[in-house]
């Protein structure tokens, strides 16, 4: 599954409409977990799970350091979560306003939370500018937690995104709260 | 009685179930409970160590098996 996650970076490079199969890591693993499948996406699908993995264990980079404990306690995976959606919220948002003609489109990667950088070569195919839009904002969010994910890989374990990933951390309460009920 | 002088213990509470001390141990004996938190199965488990030395969260630890007696 690595190679489908490169393959989506390397694609998302040259065009950005193939950014929008990103909605697929965000709708299966909730989907799995809401149809009590708990976190069978981290632990077997996940693509960029497996790409730091790769990258760490396979090409050896990864010094193998233990991160700092307070990155798997319930207060910063929370607060990330709550940071996380809050960026997704305003790339929605952004779109939305694209689609009103409030905003034009903005051709830029918005990456680590505050830069834009320039994307345009990406945009190849003219399409509707909101459908566009969320291209843009969905491939920064990916691209940022690729970023976040290979430094924490080098630094310290391989996987250490998975600490507070966002994506995981909703599938597991949606877990535990199953469990919880039954 | 343990067989094994070491034993892997998992901090459920911090357990983020990312699944990679299984893909790891060399017993299969770790599983995801409900995608909640890593279970060491305690009869198969040899206290390796591989678990601990690969979890991102640094939850799991190889102890001492308290039930050991040589």
């Amino acid at each position: 599954m690595w190679v489908v996650s490169a393959t989506y970076f390397a694609l998302g490079f040259f065009n950005i409409v193939f950014a929008w199969f990103g909605v697929i890591c965000f709708l299966i693993p909730l989907l799995i977990a809401i149809f009590g499948g708990g976190k069978q996406y981290c632990n077997h699908y996940c693509g960029r799970g497996q790409l730091f993995l790769k990258i760490g264990n396979s090409l050896g980079w990864s010094k193998g350091r233990l991160a700092p404990r307070w990155l798997s306690s319930k207060y910063f995976r929370h607060g990330f979560l709550v940071f996380f959606l809050f960026f997704f919220v305003q790339m929605v948002w952004l779109t939305v306003e694209v689609a009103k003609g409030i905003e034009t489109l903005h051709e830029t990667i918005h990456l680590m939370w505050s830069f834009d950088v320039p994307w345009h070569w990406a945009y190849r195919t003219e399409i509707t500018p909101w459908k566009a839009q969320f291209a843009f904002g969905l491939y920064g969010i990916m691209l940022t937690s690729l970023i976040v994910g290979v430094i924490l890989t080098i630094v310290y374990r391989p996987r250490t995104w998975c600490v507070f990933c966002p994506m995981g951390n909703m599938t597991q309460q949606i877990s535990k709260l199953k469990a919880g009920k039954k | 009685m343990a067989k094994y002088k070491y034993k892997a213990e998992n901090e459920k509470d911090r357990c983020v179930a990312c699944g990679v001390c299984v893909k790891v141990c060399p017993k299969s004996a770790i599983s995801i409970y409900k995608g909640c938190y890593a279970v060491i199965n305690e009869e198969e488990c040899v206290g390796c160590g591989i678990c601990g030395k690969n979890c991102p969260a640094g939850v799991i630890h190889k102890v001492e098996n308290k039930e050991y007696v040589k």
